[in-house]
């Protein structure tokens, strides 16, 4: 190749590549230090993109986890009213909400508190709850444990059916059963996913009695006394974030199959099974994997409403617990662990995706 | 002689969704029959639009994007394809016919190596054993003139450049040993220096191999170096049908008479060259990666004259004019309009010095916004630059659309309401909306069919001179700087080669580069392509 790489539009055909112009020109510092950091990085980038990428990638998550910290740090204090005040109830005199806080540590200042418990929160130890006095971290762990039990689920059932189903809707695109397809799903995801839950109790539960509400779950339970109890739950979040992975597989699968590869595929005369397994389906990876991982942390982070109405001992509930009584370092840990899983969750389809890409992986 | 592909009275249908409208059904391409015999090559040339790529997949009977053959027969050995079920046409595609897209880039697999497409159809068809596709593959890589032939097929596409991969489309279509092979527009995308290479490599594998073939095309220069007979459609019939010597020295039809005689226009140059409108004095460019593009530029343009910049891709042509805009800050050297520095970055600029700078771009129909009407985007810049409202504004745009010959029966139309060379008419308004000195055109005809370009190309000439606007032209093409530049600038790799009036740079004595780069553009010449091949390999013998 002659030219510069930049303007034959060699790079301008993949979204992602777009990247690839994108990182050398983020670290650039004008300093006198900053451009020799500058020069080795850029050649680094030409050298080795993917590594680079990668690094990148790794680099802002580690970044973003600190800056969230920061912001829930932050968002508590800032928050109207006081733990004390609310314990002690009527019996809140002066000097008993004094005590109180001396005994918290609230009376040092935050900068100080933050760094404590950022330096406890890397090591793993998120402090006692001020209301039960449990160590914060077991009891997560437990609560941690019920969640991805049902997200596990949850995802186990949607992530296969949604990508069938956008398969079967390319199949049968603008015929009846792409229709049926799209207007069940889009249905789902229009309705508030309590109100999904309450039907689903109301039906399955109250009128004909073949699940279980609530949907509590007991240190006791077997394994297969756990899965009928979640039998609701999970149904309720399937059918929640299925209609947008469904959508997304869809879009992406059409947009490669009317691609000219494609159709040089179908020019050499090749099958139907061949053409989609092996011309369309590693190109239309990438934006499937990132929608599918955004999903993902959706049902980690975004189940506080169903574990509430299911009355399910997971995170959410345990937040939204802490929350009406201020046990702030319960709210804190629960605050980060969701923004870790989210954050982790979509650096991991960025990098799955850059994978994917093979002018990263192979580049000139 | 037998036939190896007849097609008879063919009628092609496709359905339209205009918006808004109930869908409409249109005949793409009605009565057209041809024959054609082993090891021979017919040539399709016509417009965009006469439906010379939908013929050439019928012979794959294959209808992109919803077309419908409905009528007629393609028989191949006597044998209506057209009637075979899927699994039966699935057996002729990639084994007895094989295709050569215009965009190779596009046409290969960005995940897979080059070497495995190349050798798919050939071994999932049965035709030979992997081993011996590979085998066939290299034979075919070093007829191809491909670079490290052994090594080739380990490359992805985005490995190797537009040229490789157009002559690796050629090697995948080859490699099954098919009898007919569906060449459609192979080297429009490739720049002229390259395209003769490819040309070269298509005709002496298709001699080798004794291969027959459909080529497609826009260039009646081009297809009179490789066929035996030309058919010339335009909206979707036959207009002229007969051997190339007989199309391309005695048409029968005006049309192909237009075709054959176009861009023959030359305009004498402006004998005074000594006033300065725009000055570029040794500037030096480069991307934010520490890429260099622009190598000490320095040209400078007369008022009310054409500069023409003339380079292939990646010369640095186009990075050049967002110099001049100020999109792109030159890292040294400096530019004068109108005996006054320009500030080097955009922002720098004030309004005045925008408005007297305008450009036009390749594709007209990226450069405006889809959802105003001609209305709206010639207007724009009237109220931005003068604050024009209502009534005034109207007028002016009226005006404004006389001047490009589009009248105002055009001013509440959509840009997809427009034709590919209505839109960079309009484009043109737009500029001129502005009242500018200088128009940058970054290769305003490129997209074109070659008639509607020298229709451009002449109003961009009537409006100089009712203006005085002056040019600076950036193409690829020798044959538009002929016909309208006053000085040329030649640009390779990002330096300038050669600058001066037109008479002098085109020229002897010449530089290497542009003695390649002035024959390498076809001339509607049977025989050419022999001609000058054969001086390359006596100069290469001389050296």
């Amino acid at each position: 190749m002659t030219g510069p790489v930049l303007t034959d539009g060699t790079a301008g055909e993949q979204p992602r590549s777009a990247d690839l112009s994108g990182v050398p020109a983020k670290p650039n510092p004008t300093g006198a230090d900053g451009e020799i950091g500058g020069t080795f990085w850029r050649r680094f980038v030409f050298r080795r993109p993917l590594v680079a990428l990668i690094v990148q990638r790794l680099g802002l998550s580690v970044g973003l986890l600190f800056a969230v910290s920061l912001m829930i740090f932050g968002g508590i204090e800032a928050l109207p009213g006081d733990f004390a005040t609310t314990y002690l109830g009527q019996s809140a005199t002066p000097q008993a909400v004094e005590n109180i806080r001396k005994d918290l540590g609230l009376d040092r200042p935050w900068s100080e508190r933050y760094l404590n418990w950022l330096g406890g929160a890397v090591k793993g130890d998120f402090g006692t709850s001020w209301a039960s006095k449990n160590s914060v971290s077991e009891q997560i762990g437990n609560r941690l444990g019920n969640s991805l039990f049902l997200a596990f689920f949850a995802a186990l059932i949607s992530v296969p059916l949604a990508v069938g189903l956008g398969m079967l809707a390319v199949q049968f695109r603008n015929r009846m059963p792409d229709k049926i397809i799209n207007v069940i799903s889009l249905a789902a995801i229009s309705l508030p996913e309590f109100f999904i839950g309450y039907l689903l109790i109301m039906f399955f539960a109250v009128k004909w009695g073949v699940a279980t509400f609530p949907a509590t779950v007991y240190e006791s339970m077997s394994f297969t006394e756990r899965l009928s109890a979640i039998a609701l739950p999970v149904a309720t979040l399937v059918l929640v974030v299925l209609a947008h992975m469904m959508r997304m597989t869809r879009a992406a699968i059409l947009n490669v199959m009317s691609s000219a590869y494609v159709e040089t595929a179908e020019l050499k005369g090749l099958s139907t099974f061949r053409i989609i397994a092996r011309h369309a389906a590693p190109n239309a990876v990438a934006p499937v994997i990132n929608v599918i991982a955004l999903n993902l942390a959706y049902l980690v982070v975004g189940v506080v409403v169903v574990e509430v109405v299911f009355v399910y001992p997971g995170m959410g509930q345990y937040m939204v617990d802490a929350v009406t009584v201020r046990d702030m370092p319960v709210v804190q840990a629960c605050g980060l662990i969701f923004a870790a899983f989210y954050i982790f969750l979509n650096m991991a389809a960025d990098i799955l995706a850059i994978l994917a890409n093979p002018r990263l992986r192979h580049p000139r | 002689m037998p036939e190896l592909l007849s097609v008879k009275n063919l009628k092609i249908e496709a359905t339209s969704y205009p918006p808004g409208e109930p869908p409409k059904v249109v005949t793409l391409v009605e009565g057209v029959s041809f024959d054609l015999q082993k090891g021979k090559v017919l040539g399709l040339i016509g417009e965009s639009g006469a439906g010379k790529s939908t013929i050439g997949l019928s012979a794959l009977a294959y209808g992109r994007g919803g077309c419908r053959i409905i009528g007629g027969e393609v028989l191949l050995n006597g044998r209506d394809i057209l009637k075979l079920g899927r699994s039966g046409i699935n057996s002729v595609r990639g084994a007895q016919v094989c295709y050569v897209a215009q965009s190779a880039a596009a046409a290969f697999n960005p995940a897979h190596k080059l070497g495995d497409q190349v050798i798919e159809a050939s071994v999932r068809h049965g035709i030979v054993t992997r081993d011996e596709a590979e085998k066939r593959a290299l034979y075919l890589f070093r007829v191809l003139g491909l670079p490290n032939p052994e090594t080739f097929g380990d490359r992805y596409p985005h490995q190797v450049s537009g040229g490789q991969l157009q002559r690796a489309m050629t090697a995948m279509a080859l490699c099954p040993n098919p009898e007919l092979i569906v060449f459609d527009e192979p080297t429009t995308a490739l720049d002229v220096t390259t395209q003769i290479d490819v040309l070269a490599a298509i005709k002496h594998a298709i001699e080798e191999t004794h291969t027959a073939a459909l080529y497609i095309t826009h260039d009646l220069a081009v297809v009179a170096q490789v066929s035996d007979d030309i058919m010339v459609l335009r909206h979707g019939k036959t207009v002229e049908y007969g051997t190339t010597k007989q199309v391309i020295e005695a048409p029968k039809e005006d049309y192909t008479r237009a075709l054959v005689s176009v861009r023959q226009t030359k305009r004498d140059e402006a004998a005074d060259q000594s006033g300065t409108l725009l000055k570029i004095e040794h500037v030096h460019a480069g991307y934010a990666n520490g890429f260099k593009v622009l190598h000490d530029v320095s040209m400078h343009l007369p008022k009310g004259q054409t500069l023409a910049i003339v380079g292939e891709s990646g010369s640095g042509k186009s990075t050049l004019a967002r110099v001049i805009t100020g999109l792109l800050p030159p890292s040294e050297g400096r530019i004068t309009f109108d005996g006054k520095e320009l500030p080097k970055a955009l922002k720098g600029r004030t309004n005045d010095e925008l408005r007297r700078i305008q450009m036009i771009y390749q594709m007209a129909d990226t450069a405006m916004n889809p959802r105003q009407t001609v209305r709206d985007i010639i207007g724009r810049p009237l109220s931005f630059y003068f604050s024009m409202h209502g009534a005034r504004k109207t007028e002016r745009v009226k005006e404004l659309l006389d001047q490009i010959e589009m009248g105002p029966r055009f001013l509440d139309r959509y840009p997809a309401e427009l034709s590919g060379g209505q839109k960079q008419r309009v484009a043109i308004a737009r500029a001129l909306a502005a009242r500018p000195e200088l128009i940058l055109c970054d290769e305003p005809t490129s997209a074109l069919d070659p008639l509607v370009a020298e229709g451009i190309l002449n109003l961009l000439l009537r409006l100089q001179e009712e203006t005085a606007v002056s040019y600076v032209f950036i193409t690829h093409d020798i044959a538009i700087v002929r016909a309208i530049a006053d000085s040329v600038a030649v640009m390779h790799r990002g330096r300038l080669v050669r600058f001066g009036p037109k008479s002098k740079v085109l020229s002897p004595p010449f530089d290497d580069y542009t003695d390649l780069l002035l024959k390498s553009v076809p001339e509607m010449e049977i025989g050419w392509l022999e001609k000058v091949l054969k001086t390359r390999r006596m100069e290469s013998a001389g050296n």
